[in-house]
């Protein structure tokens, strides 16, 4: 069964990391390099400490359950191997991400984990919605992306090191930087649009556009949490100033309110957990932001608590989906006799997000509540995460108990039950996880929770991991939120009525996303119409309103020089120069083509005489005799074109016409100010026949010093020959 | 240095006429008639000519010759470097004309006009403007 193969590479990866933390417990550090562009200092650098070992075991871990899944969940879809190989290009991506310790690795992955998630989201590429879905978070994300590389730019400049590592010992001099500010909005703007922070939250529910499976990964402890791990990794190079403190809290927490309330909305309980996913990421962003040790081990066992329920939730509901044919939970009901996996594997998760004893979920919420103690406002984030849990209860409490309990609502399909067993083996070891992290909390804070925290905080101590406490402050809260959660679970039902009816007047900021899109699309429209306008003239404009300022500009820049400016001519230059003006105004004024013509020969052939004047008689020659053809040449096309007819005055072509030979003129004569430099001319008159054995010094130039030059000459002309008598055969062939 | 021999002002107004020579060919190249258009690129090129020799100082009625008997040119030649200079782009300019003319000529029998704005094959008039 070669859909078997794709999740052993992930769990090879896995079994890989899991021996390491050991030495990662002990306090050891792990340093990969290759040299990348050595000349930059930029290496391929990977850094293994607690923080991203424990996102290392989570990646492979989930992505090997999630892969597996997909194996079975699309068993019979052509489309499931290259689901797979995007979701491993993306799994390699996100390891890449959190084991990086070089700015520029890490911003590679970062921005390849947008691009694979793009992929994924897409990934039903034939639904509008879907392809639309993908784009809002590949344009939100890498948006993101883009002033996270500035900010990982102007870090790497201040600590004057591209390691991660380097800047999170400089962490002093970061702070201290005049830049802080923009390094701190620079990189919060990439943390935020990444792990889906209010206000660029929405682009979260719309990836549910996403096949179950890779909802369940990007979602659960992979791509959404990357913005979460920056802010964890970059805390000791940036964090604990007020601005961080204060943008991260309030950020943090008004995510994670407004994204429990959302929730509650859902019929669909895929997009029910999509909500409690940007509610899990507020809470997180909120703990990083408090930064002190109780918040950090908050956040980090929130960390493992949430990837454990939410990917077995995300699964389960996709084998609820698979068994009845529906998500939306105001259809189910009664499904607990057919499909008791699903239900117990479902049950047990929703427990530990609900945050009951004995799970690891009610640990995690200890913690928070414990963190409230040296809290920045301990008001403000206990009440915030006291609605948020409460809220929490609800929503595991519809997951766990609508689908299942009561009496069935819709039609059984003609087959409804546990799925086969490479879709429930995730879901029920993620549970189990759930149970275990409870269990033996001591055990996960010494080996997981304990080195991630040190990694952020740079200290041991930290928060204990146990299901009992004793009666303190935390654990009263933790029952006032069963209370709360319990009863708001039984007016679920008016709740998200009147929710869905207030929706359509709420403000959103997605319609400002909208706007900006479409402000982006019609500012490109209208700048396309213009730079791009499709006409010739336009263009020629364009060129030599260019071409003129280039030449001003040299002028205005070069070396200031005027020569002498007297007119005192001989009668015959006067003549001269008559000659070439009255043909130019002929050419320019009269409606007839040949008079036209005749006035270009008038141009050429002066042209000539001033070069027979001045000694260049190899010139003057060539020139009349390239006159004459041309002259030909052009009558003979005007047989067979038509009369181009009156041409009408164009003031703006004119005005760019006169700027344009008054930049010449004026480049001209700052030449002719310039003293000349004579040197190759001396040289050739000096080697000319010494060397050549030639008399005539323009001769020689041409078929012995430049020869190459001439004989490119020569062959510019034969093309040219060639490309004419093609363009010209090319109509003789198609009207015979 | 100046060149002796009263060629200054001559090489001045040839400046002002390389100016004038070539702000006619640009007009013509952007009055929107490929015939007008081919009128203007000779212009353009005569200026461009004229703009070579005149940099490189003019010099009366002295071919860059070496005289026999002498091994170089024993007095004032006329400035041999520019000249080997223009007859390479009169010759390459003569390339371009007879090319841009059969252009021209194809042109307007695919497209039956000679207007260069009519011509839209390319970028079509409803391209812009809507997204």
């Amino acid at each position: 069964m070669w859909r078997y193969l794709p999740p052993l590479l992930p769990f090879a990866a896995f079994l890989w990391f899991l021996p390491r933390v050991l030495p990662v417990a002990r306090g050891e550090t792990g340093e990969y390099v290759w040299s990348w562009v050595p000349g930059l200092g930029i290496d391929l650098a990977f850094w293994l400490d607690g923080l991203s070992l424990a996102f290392a075991l989570l990646i492979t871990g989930i992505g090997t359950i999630c892969i597996l899944y997909a194996g079975t969940y699309f068993a019979k879809d052509p489309r499931l191997p290259s689901l797979q190989i995007i979701l491993l290009l993306f799994a390699f991506s996100m390891l890449g991400l959190v084991v990086a310790d070089d700015a520029i690795t890490f911003f590679v992955f970062w921005e390849a984990t947008t691009i694979t998630s793009y992929l994924l989201v897409g990934f039903d590429h034939e639904s509008a919605k879907s392809r639309a879905s993908a784009l809002q978070a590949l344009l939100v994300t890498s948006a993101g992306g883009l002033t996270l590389l500035i900010g990982l730019l102007l870090m790497g400049s201040v600590a004057d090191t591209w390691r991660l590592s380097g800047m999170n010992a400089q962490g002093d001099l970061l702070r201290a930087s005049p830049l802080y500010l923009w390094i701190f909005w620079l990189i919060a703007l990439g943390a935020f649009t990444k792990s889906a922070q209010w206000p660029f939250q929405f682009w979260l529910p719309g990836a549910m556009a996403a096949p179950t499976p890779v909802s369940a990964y990007l979602h659960s402890a992979t791509m959404v949490k990357a913005g979460v791990y920056m802010l964890a990794r970059f805390t000791p190079a940036l964090g604990g100033t007020d601005v961080w403190i204060w943008t991260l809290t309030l950020v943090g927490a008004f995510t994670m309110v407004q994204a429990s309330i959302w929730a509650l909305r859902q019929i669909d309980l895929k997009m029910m957990m999509a909500y409690t996913t940007v509610m899990a990421l507020g809470a997180l962003t909120m703990l990083l932001g408090q930064g002190s040790a109780m918040a950090v081990t908050a956040a980090m066992a929130f960390i493992l608590v949430h990837a454990f329920y939410k990917a077995a939730l995300f699964l389960g509901v996709g084998m609820i989906d698979k068994g009845a044919g529906t998500r939306e939970y105001t259809q189910l009901g009664g499904l607990g006799r057919y499909m008791p996996i699903t239900a117990i594997a479902i049950a047990i998760a929703a427990l530990s997000m609900a945050g009951f004893p004995p799970m690891f979920g009610f640990i995690g919420k200890e913690l928070i509540y414990g963190s409230l103690e040296d809290a920045t406002w301990p008001w403000l984030i206990g009440g915030a995460a006291l609605v948020a849990n409460a809220l929490m209860v609800v929503c595991a409490g519809v997951v766990a108990i609508r689908p299942f309990a009561g009496r069935r609502r819709i039609a059984p399909r003609a087959y409804t039950a546990d799925p086969g067993w490479g879709l429930w083996i995730g879901p029920a070891i993620l549970a189990g996880m759930g149970v275990l992290g409870g269990i033996l909390a001591g055990r996960f804070e010494h080996f997981l929770v304990a080195p991630m925290v040190s990694a952020v905080t740079g200290s041991e101590t930290g928060a204990h991991l146990a299901l009992w406490h004793g009666i303190n402050p935390a654990l009263i809260l933790s029952l006032v939120t069963f209370a709360i959660g319990i009863a708001l679970y039984f007016l679920i039902d008016p709740i998200r009525k009147a929710l869905i009816k207030a929706d359509p007047k709420t403000p959103g900021t997605e319609d400002g996303y909208d706007w900006l899109l479409q402000a982006l699309k019609d500012f490109a429209a209208w700048q396309t119409g213009i730079v791009q306008s499709g006409l010739m003239t336009r263009y020629l404009q364009t060129t030599f309103v260019l071409l003129g300022g280039l030449i001003w500009g040299a002028v205005y820049f070069g070396t200031p020089a005027l020569p002498p400016l007297r007119f005192d001519l001989d009668l015959f230059e006067w003549a001269v120069v008559g000659i070439i003006v009255g043909s130019i105004v002929l050419v320019l004024l009269t409606p007839s083509r040949l008079t036209a013509i005749a006035g270009l020969g008038g141009v050429g052939g002066g042209t000539g005489v001033i070069f027979f004047l001045y000694g260049a008689i190899d010139v003057g020659m060539t020139q009349l005799f390239v006159e004459i053809l041309v002259v030909v040449f052009i009558t003979i096309a005007m047989v067979r074109l038509p009369r181009a007819g009156y041409i009408p005055f164009h003031r703006i072509s004119a005005v760019i016409a006169v700027l344009f030979g008054l930049a010449i003129t004026a480049a001209m004569l700052a030449v002719l100010g310039t003293p000349l430099d004579r040197r190759l001319t001396d040289f050739f008159e000096a080697t000319s026949l010494a060397e050549a054995h030639g008399r005539n010094i323009v001769n020689v130039i041409l078929v012995d010093f430049r020869a190459l030059d001439t004989m490119g000459e020569v062959s510019v002309i034969v093309i040219s020959g060639i490309a004419a008598l093609a363009a010209l055969w090319a109509g003789k062939e198609r009207k015979a | 240095m100046p060149l002796p021999g009263g060629t200054t002002e001559m090489e001045i107004v040839l400046a002002i006429l390389v100016g004038l020579l070539a702000a006619s060919g640009a007009y013509m190249m952007m009055a929107g008639r490929l015939i007008a258009y081919l009128f203007g690129l000779i212009m353009i090129s005569n200026a461009a000519n004229i703009a070579i020799f005149a940099a490189g100082r003019l010099t009366y009625a002295e071919p860059p010759l070496v005289p026999d008997g002498e091994y170089t040119p024993m007095t004032e030649v006329a400035n041999a470097l520019p000249q080997a200079l223009i007859l390479t782009a009169i010759v390459i300019g003569f390339g371009l004309l007879s090319f841009a003319l059969a252009l021209v000529f194809r042109t307007y029998f695919e497209l039956g006009t000679t207007r260069m704005d009519d011509m839209r094959e390319a970028e079509p008039r409803n391209m812009g403007g809507n997204s």
